[in-house]
């Protein structure tokens, strides 16, 4: 044997004892309890969600909300300084991103003007007739919340994914407004689903009118007064009748200030979510309750009056939700801790995938390649006779580093990705093919073994190279059109491409190598190959 | 072992009859997915879709007659079918709605299927696996698919351009396209489901169909450089038949895996399987008769650049001889 060709081989067996150890003995450790150290566990093979079970959701983030949040804040700020300079004219949103503003007298147009200069970094002004104007919120600003509410709301369902203790959660964006959230081994989509599409917007107002039966008895002339809105709640704590209160529009305290929230109980023992206020939110609260002593303060979530307790003394930092009930607590706590979602969100998608399902989808996936591979194992035996070996143990390599590869690189294996799997031998082994008739072909020229087998792996590669290279282009774009399972169909092709091509190429090409070398004393031996 | 000994068909004489025949499937196809519509799985059309597995498995009649009895409408729109292999006991019931597209109550349909099937003394069962999927997903899914095939389509355009010449590049990916469009017809005739599976493999034929057919270009275009005096359409069909033994092995071991997945991959590779099937038969027979006569098609609407002009660049086996000549042009 030539140097060169031991070294070949050397840097074969390295490559195979490293993809074997990575990729194949933590399989084959987890399936019969064989012992194996941690850090190798942690690199073992992830299966996705098809085959693990688990939820797959796809939520889409109403960002529309956060440009309306935008805009009816912007607009009762509006309100507010044209009230401080007395100019009567009437402000209304009639889209989500626009102002107008109806009726300002022509003498206090420059007033107005310098009132609503504060809104110039967020909304563009245009005059209209009559002293009226519009303002439409500023392209790039639109953008930028939209965007920043997605991100938002995908950091929100992450801690509260957290929370729940689900491990290894898959919580991604994707496209421009969907949220992507897989929990594995998550059986109870119902629960998950509520925790993560809670509003979790807590808002603490003081109360003006009611409990009322009906919204009607506390309008005044027949609409609501301004800055004041009506929010219904439950009677008593056992949910009883709705009632209505009418609360001040801006919120004294809201869950933004909030440092933590636990179950705990009320005076009476019953359950109830304690939470604690930063300081900003401490001093607020503070003012706030020291001022309105004796009043009732209206604990509001998610639109709904939970309690609305009567303020004894000034509080500062310390909170109580009451009216929940036990069920409730350990959620709502945890969503409060994690914080509010920015805008609303809407379930497109639900998967749920029994572990049974997974359990049956690995079965026959197994099954499946296992059949591939002893029908290509018998194909190549009997059309290549000895040299179909060559190829069978290019192909068997090939499949090792594939599974290594996946692996080391934390490749998710799919359902798909099986599929790929199995059609990475099928197709694979057409390298093998493409050489061995190349070299069928030289040898039928009369051009001896070692030219033959040369000619054939040398012409070859280029062809090769292209035909994996278009079919690399093709698996590229699949990533980019796919959700999970297609992805791990695509990396289990990407990868496969580009491990078949080492393998057919300097492996098979090595054990022919070696093959010659074992009878270069024999010249009758080296003057036939078996292929 | 050889599959054929010095084969010499004329496959381009046989252009035509190809090119009838390629139209009368695709037109087939078009015309059945126009008539009859084009099976869509859940992604794509929406809806709701439940796997129960029984202790016993009932009848499919009697299961859809438990929708019919208590779910809300009916089960007249449901689909109800075995699941998977007989011996899991399982049964898929499908019906095109969703809950309301709002919060929670995506699943109301769900719940409304297992509901009824419960309330149906059918036996002991436990639900293994829901699927919803509210109904703006599909046109989203659609789009991305359109133009990931697409943009794959430009890419192999391109690389095949760059690396041979534009005729072949056109004539791959009018094969490929070719092979996309077909096999399409084959899942509207055998009433396949367009799932994401489905559309994985035929993005997985775009990449598959065009090795056949590099691997007789990469042929031709070897044999035009040391065949001077023929024409091109001889040298492509000898080019054919030189790797008329290769093109049909590697087609044969893809299908042996692509085969190995439908017998035993599961219900849910199924139509992944039978894709790629198709899929693997048509690249190979538009590797020969389509890929290669649409280079002659085009060759002979534009003047050839071969008839006058050098090879493009023969990085593989240029001859000392087509070296040597092109040196002596470039003097």
């Amino acid at each position: 044997m030539n140097k060169n060709t031991r070294t070949k081989l050397i840097t074969i067996l390295v490559v195979l004892v490293v993809f074997t150890g990575v990729g194949v003995y933590p399989i084959l450790a987890s399936m019969y309890h064989w012992p194996s150290p941690s850090w190798l566990q942690q690199k073992q093979l992830k299966l996705g969600l098809d085959l693990k079970g688990g939820v797959h959701l796809v939520l889409r983030v109403e960002t529309d909300d956060a440009l309306r949040l935008q805009t009816d804040q912007s607009a009762e700020q509006l309100r507010e300084a044209l009230r401080m300079r007395t100019i009567p004219a009437m402000v209304s949103t009639p889209s989500i991103s626009q102002i107008k503003v109806d009726g300002v007298p022509t003498a206090q147009d420059a007033a107005f003007r310098d009132a609503s200069a504060d809104l110039s970094t967020t909304f563009d002004r245009s005059p209209g007739t009559n002293g009226s104007y519009t303002f439409s919120m500023k392209p790039n600003v639109q953008n930028q919340l939209r965007a920043d509410s997605v991100v938002q709301a995908r950091q929100t369902i992450d801690r509260r994914v957290n929370e729940l203790g689900v491990a290894e959660p898959n919580i991604a964006e994707q496209g421009t407004n969907e949220i992507l959230v897989q929990l594995p081994g998550v059986t109870d989509v119902e629960h998950a689903k509520s925790i993560i599409g809670s509003p979790g917007l807590l808002e603490l107002k003081i109360v003006e009118g009611g409990p009322a039966a009906k919204q009607e008895d506390l309008m005044q002339g027949g609409k609501v007064p301004e800055g004041m809105e009506i929010v219904p709640g439950n009677a008593d704590a056992a949910g009883g009748s709705t009632v209505y209160y009418m609360v001040r529009k801006a919120a004294a305290v809201s869950g933004h200030d909030l440092t933590n929230a636990r179950p705990s109980v009320d005076s009476n023992n019953l359950p109830a979510v304690s939470f604690t206020l930063n300081g900003e939110g401490a001093r607020k609260f503070g003012t706030v309750t020291e001022t309105n002593i004796g009043r009732r303060l209206a604990i509001i979530l998610d639109n709904r009056v939970t309690s609305a307790p009567t303020i004894q003394s000034r509080i500062t930092d310390n909170g109580q939700i009451t009216g929940v009930t036990r069920d409730e607590v350990n959620d709502l706590s945890l969503i409060l801790k994690s914080g509010a979602l920015p805008a609303k969100l809407t379930y497109l998608q639900e998967q749920t995938i029994g572990p049974t399902l997974g359990a049956d989808s690995i079965r026959s996936g197994v099954t499946a390649s296992i059949v591939g591979l002893l029908l290509i194992v018998a194909f190549m035996l009997i059309y290549y006779k000895l040299s179909g070996i060559n190829a069978i143990v290019a192909l068997i390599f090939n499949l090792i580093i594939l599974l290594g590869l996946m692996a080391y690189i934390g490749a998710v294996m799919t359902l798909p990705g099986i599929a790929g799997f199995v059609l990475t031998m099928g197709i694979g082994v057409d390298s093998n093919v493409l050489i061995f008739e190349r070299i069928k072909e030289e040898l039928e020229a009369q051009h001896g073994v070692r030219a033959s087998i040369n000619a054939g792996f040398s012409r070859v590669f280029l062809t090769l190279l292209d035909t994996h290279i278009s079919a690399l282009i093709a698996a590229l774009f699949l990533i980019q059109f796919g959700t999970g399972p297609i992805r791990g169909f695509a990396y289990t092709l990407i990868i496969g491409l580009a491990s078949n091509l080492f393998t057919s190429t300097f492996v098979s090409k090595t054990l022919f190598e070696w093959e010659l070398s074992r009878r270069a004393h024999d010249q009758r031996q080296i003057a036939t190959l078996s292929i | 072992m050889h599959i054929f000994t010095n084969p010499n068909y004329n496959f381009l004489r046989w252009r035509w009859h190809a090119v009838v025949l390629s139209w009368i499937l695709i037109l087939a196809g078009v015309a059945f997915i126009y008539t009859r519509g084009l099976a869509k799985g859940i992604e794509f059309a929406g809806g709701t879709s439940v796997i129960m597995q029984f202790d016993k498995t009932p009848s499919v009649e009697a299961v859809r007659d438990a929708l019919n009895k208590n779910y809300p409408g009916g089960g007249q729109d449901a689909i109800v079918q075995t699941y998977g292999d007989p011996s899991l006991r399982q049964v898929m019931v499908r019906v095109p709605t969703v809950g309301a597209e709002q919060g929670a109550s995506l699943s109301a349909s769900a719940q409304n299927v297992e509901a009824a099937v419960r309330k149906s003394a059918l036996g002991n069962f436990k639900v293994v696996g829901t699927e919803i999927v509210g109904p703006s997903v599909g046109a989203d899914l659609t789009q991305k698919g359109l133009s990931a095939f697409v943009l794959s389509l430009i890419g192999i355009l391109g690389y095949i351009a760059f690396r041979y010449e534009f005729s072949f590049a056109v004539g791959a990916v009018v094969a490929t396209l070719h092979d996309v469009l077909v096999t399409f017809a084959f899942l509207a005739f055998f009433r396949y489901d367009l799932t994401l599976n489905v559309i994985a493999a035929l993005l997985t034929v775009t990449g598959y169909s065009t090795n056949d057919t590099i691997v007789i270009f990469d042929r031709v275009r070897e044999n035009m450089r040391k065949m001077r005096r023929e024409s091109l359409s001889e040298v492509i069909n000898i080019s054919i038949n030189q790797t008329l033994g290769r093109t049909v092995i590697t087609a044969g071991t893809a299908l042996l895996s692509a085969i190995a997945l439908l017998l035993f991959g599961g219900e849910v590779l199924h139509g992944f399987a039978f894709t790629m099937i198709i899929g693997i038969i048509t690249g190979t027979y538009s590797s020969v008769f389509v890929a290669a006569a649409i280079v002659t098609f085009w060759r002979r609407t534009k003047p050839s650049k071969l008839s006058t002009a050098a090879p493009a660049a023969a990085p593989v086996a240029a001859s000392k001889k087509s070296k040597a000549q092109r040196k002596a042009r470039a003097s």
